[in-house]
């Protein structure tokens, strides 16, 4: 049975040493530094930052919409101005940045066996830029007129106009600059993730080899580089309209009985442009919440994952997919019906790769050896959400369902559901899983299981009698809704219960940021491979990886990521870097 | 946005052309061993910094290409109104040309490693580079001399909005390009100079590319070249 074939004679690793920039100060170590993990720190540390702003923000709103009249300094224009800045934050600098700033910078070259990104100078440029966009971001809550209250997709022509806070003012346009910057930073950090895995590879690492979590990082990224250029575009387009007088996107105006300057310009190429932009952005988070979300259920079921083929195939298709249904969301915009009809469908077919990968990560876990870990709860409460907020997806893409739900809560509920709990579910997960190898030290796990159940059935709290309201016609985007006949005593009471939950979640989140940092220096010592896991990361010689990752030699890989409960092996696990055949089904057929 | 699909298209077949040389189709929880004996292609032979700057080239690609399926979308509206092309915009042209041709002889001349003609090359190339430049410029100047503002009308505001984003990057290049030039009067080690010479040369030709395309789209050629495609198609 126990078939261990000796490794075959290996050369040694004829990787030339790479030219690594090695830090001579405290300053360049530490905070102009070029080694990629201590980039993902600092991207990490500045989104969890803006994020919580976000998290705030959120709660402003909920005060309002549970509580209406109850609080004098929730203006209607505040109001919008929390709902623009929560919005804008969360998707871009949270999101975006964390998974492919922060998991990227980190997980890429340890995965694939680098010392460090390709271009290293390059990558700490992006990080102090995507800095000074957040602090241009920040710096609209104190300018005149305050933040931009256009809403997160900035729809002109209100965007710039007298009405919408920040419209005349600097809000909006610290927005676009702020934007501006970060796709210049993100297009720097970019270039070094997809470089990365082209071309950083170490001896062994064929593509098929990759771990899923690097497969969804790269093709999330090769995704950002080819759509944040329609954000730019667009951002560009307005700026001159606001600051110049041009007329890209404005149409003629009368404002206030005043006829504006602007004449003919076109809103709904704006909403091309944005959608452009803005759909696929919904996958360049969701792809690396997809990829790591395959290596936390492998690794904690202790089974290969099923169907790695079909797993990649299904990230490239639908990486592919995703720049052909960007008119979906402009159903409402009075398009030809055909235009919906080609884009209905089109959005109805990004289902298949996607339920691929849902079948695939259930079929993992069938007959896995399970733990529960936080990770796992995480993983799995991630399947589930996923599942939930794609199902509405479905009924959203049809033109005839989405025309009269598109402006109410459900649309709300939906989108929460599925590009902000579920990827936010994965990060959690990642934060769990991969803690110990960024510190040396595990999260605390009472207080992390506390963490995982008040989120996941809080979420399911706030967001299942939000799709409930929505269907009952509750609009979205009103400040306040107090006399009219959609809101029922019961829509208002459901509203003030979702405020409640909202406050609670929120306070979780406060609890896991407490054990993120008591943890630094009181968790329990976790070693090198907490998890038993097979992916280079674990097989580091030092924990945390120390400058240069692998100490004198690069390791050479054997394997594929997924080698758990192997036949005949000793362990239960194999590290991709072990030589040796093992199994005695492992016979090319 | 037609344009800007058919960009990507052309991106999604490079795309799959080189994933169908990757050996999607192994089985990899059956082939265990240092892969070298069994796969061919491994990591691509060419320079890392040349697949780095590729990878950027398309997005800047990209880029143009979304301001073009702007201006086709704007176009369409009714208060569009072609505005004269400066003639001067043709020299500038010729220089965007003579530009690229001295970088290229730079870069064969690294090839053979005949330093004066590098440098010579190099510096004919900046300078080409900063008087293209120096023409736009004076070609946005006459532009409103005759009366055609920025926000007097769509066509301008595009003409100037694309013509002054590739500005911008032929500035960015020739940050790249000053660096190479003081690396050959310095010495630089032959190699790497090479490299460097070897990736301006890429970049510029790019950029020339990308004017062709550009000055075409707003002389309103490649309004007319689409409308004959789609009568033929039609």
């Amino acid at each position: 049975m126990v078939d261990i074939t000796p490794a075959d004679a290996v050369p040694p690793a004829e990787v030339a040493e790479m030219e690594l920039y090695h830090p001579h100060s405290w300053w360049t170590k530490y905070v102009f530094s070029q080694d990629a993990k201590v980039i993902a720190i600092q991207y990490s540390a500045t989104a969890t930052a803006i994020g919580l702003v976000a998290l705030v923000l959120s709660w402003l709103m909920r005060l309002q919409l549970g509580f209406p009249g109850t609080f004098d300094f929730i203006t209607p224009e505040a109001y919008y101005q929390f709902i623009t800045m929560h919005g804008m934050i969360m998707v871009i600098y949270l999101l975006t940045a964390l998974f492919l700033g922060g998991f990227g910078n980190y997980l890429i070259p340890l995965m694939v066996g680098a010392r460090d990104m390709v271009f290293p100078y390059v990558n700490m440029l992006s990080y102090w830029i995507y800095l000074l966009a957040v602090l241009v971001l920040v710096s609209s809550f104190f300018a005149p007129g305050g933040p931009t209250g256009a809403g997160w997709t900035l729809y002109p022509p209100q965007a710039i106009m007298t009405g919408t806070p920040g419209g005349q003012e600097w809000g909006i346009i610290l927005m676009l600059v702020s934007l501006i910057l970060f796709i210049i930073g993100f297009t720097m950090g970019g270039l070094n993730y997809v470089v990365t895995v082209l071309q950083g590879r170490t001896r062994g690492m064929t593509l098929m080899r990759l771990p899923l979590t690097v497969w969804g990082i790269f093709t999330a990224t090769v995704m950002a580089l080819l759509a944040f250029p329609a954000l730019f575009v667009a951002c560009v387009m307005m700026l001159l309209d606001r600051a110049l007088g041009t007329s890209f996107f404005m149409p003629a105006v009368v404002e206030m009985g005043e006829q504006l300057q602007h004449n003919g310009g076109s809103p709904i190429l704006f909403q091309h442009l944005f959608w452009f932009f803005g759909h696929p952005e919904v996958y360049i988070v969701a792809l690396p919440a997809f990829g790591i979300v395959s290596d936390l259920i492998s690794t904690h079921a202790r089974k290969n994952i099923f169907g790695y083929r079909m797993m990649v195939w299904a990230i490239v298709g639908i990486g592919a997919l995703s720049f052909v249904v960007w008119a979906h969301h402009m159903y409402v915009s009075g398009m030809h019906p055909y235009f919906g009809f080609f884009f209905a469908t089109t959005t109805l077919i990004i289902a298949i790769p996607t339920a691929i990968k849902v079948y695939n990560w259930v079929l993992t876990l069938w007959r896995g050896d399970i733990h529960l870990t936080i990770p796992m709860l995480f993983a799995m409460a991630f399947i589930v959400t996923f599942v939930n907020g794609g199902l509405t997806g479905l009924f959203l893409g049809n033109v005839v369902v989405d025309v009269p739900l598109s402006d109410t809560m459900f649309v709300v509920a939906h989108f929460h559901m599925v590009m902000g709990v579920a990827p936010i579910l994965v990060i959690f997960g990642a934060i769990y899983h991969w803690y110990p190898k960024v510190t040396g030290r595990m999260l605390n796990e009472t207080l992390g299981r506390f963490h995982f159940w008040v989120t996941f059935v809080g979420a399911y709290l706030i967001f299942f009698p939000m799709h409930y309201i929505g269907l009952m016609g509750v609009p979205r985007r009103y400040a306040e809704m107090t006399d009219v006949t959609v809101m029922t005593e019961s829509a208002h009471h459901l509203n003030s219960f979702i405020s409640i939950m909202a406050f609670i979640v929120g306070f979780a989140q406060i609890v896991f940021l407490f054990n993120l940092i008591w943890s630094i220096r009181h968790g329990r010592e976790a070693g090198g491979n907490p998890w038993r896991a097979t992916t280079l990361e674990w097989q580091t010689p030092q924990t945390p990886p120390a400058h240069g990752n692998f100490g004198k030699e690069l390791p050479i890989v054997y394997r594929w990521a997924y080698d758990y409960s192997v036949p005949g092996a000793k362990e239960d696990f194999i590290p991709q870097n072990m030589p040796g055949t093992f199994g005695p089904s492992r016979e090319p057929a | 946005m037609s344009v800007i699909l058919v960009f990507l298209l052309v991106i999604a077949g490079f795309a799959g052309w080189w994933l169908s040389h990757q050996r999607l189709m192994t089985k990899p929880w059956l082939e265990q061993g240092a892969a070298g004996d069994f796969v061919a292609f491994d990591r691509s032979g060419l320079p890392t910094a040349k697949i780095g700057l590729g990878v950027f080239l398309a997005v800047v690609g990209c880029l143009f290409a979304l301001f073009t399926s702007a201006y086709f979308m704007r176009m369409a509206l009714s208060d569009w109104q072609p505005l004269p092309m400066p003639r001067l915009l043709w020299l500038n042209t010729g220089m965007l040309v003579l530009s690229s041709i001295a970088l290229q002889c730079a870069s064969v001349a690294a090839r053979k490693r005949q330093m004066d003609t590098v440098r010579l090359g190099l510096a004919a190339a900046g300078l080409t580079a900063i008087a293209f430049l120096v023409g736009q410029l004076m070609a946005w100047r006459d532009l409103t001399a005759d009366g055609y503002f920025l926000a007097s009308n769509p066509a301008n505001s595009f003409f100037y909005l694309i013509t002054g984003m590739h500005g911008l990057h032929i500035v960015g290049g020739l940050v790249g390009l000053s660096r190479t030039t003081a690396g050959a009067w310095n010495g630089a080690r032959p190699e790497r100079l090479r490299l460097s010479v070897e990736l301006c040369a890429m970049y510029w030709h790019f950029l020339l590319f990308i004017w062709l395309a550009i000055f075409a789209l707003l002389a309103g050629w490649a309004a007319t070249f689409i409308d004959i495609c789609r009568q033929l198609l039609t």
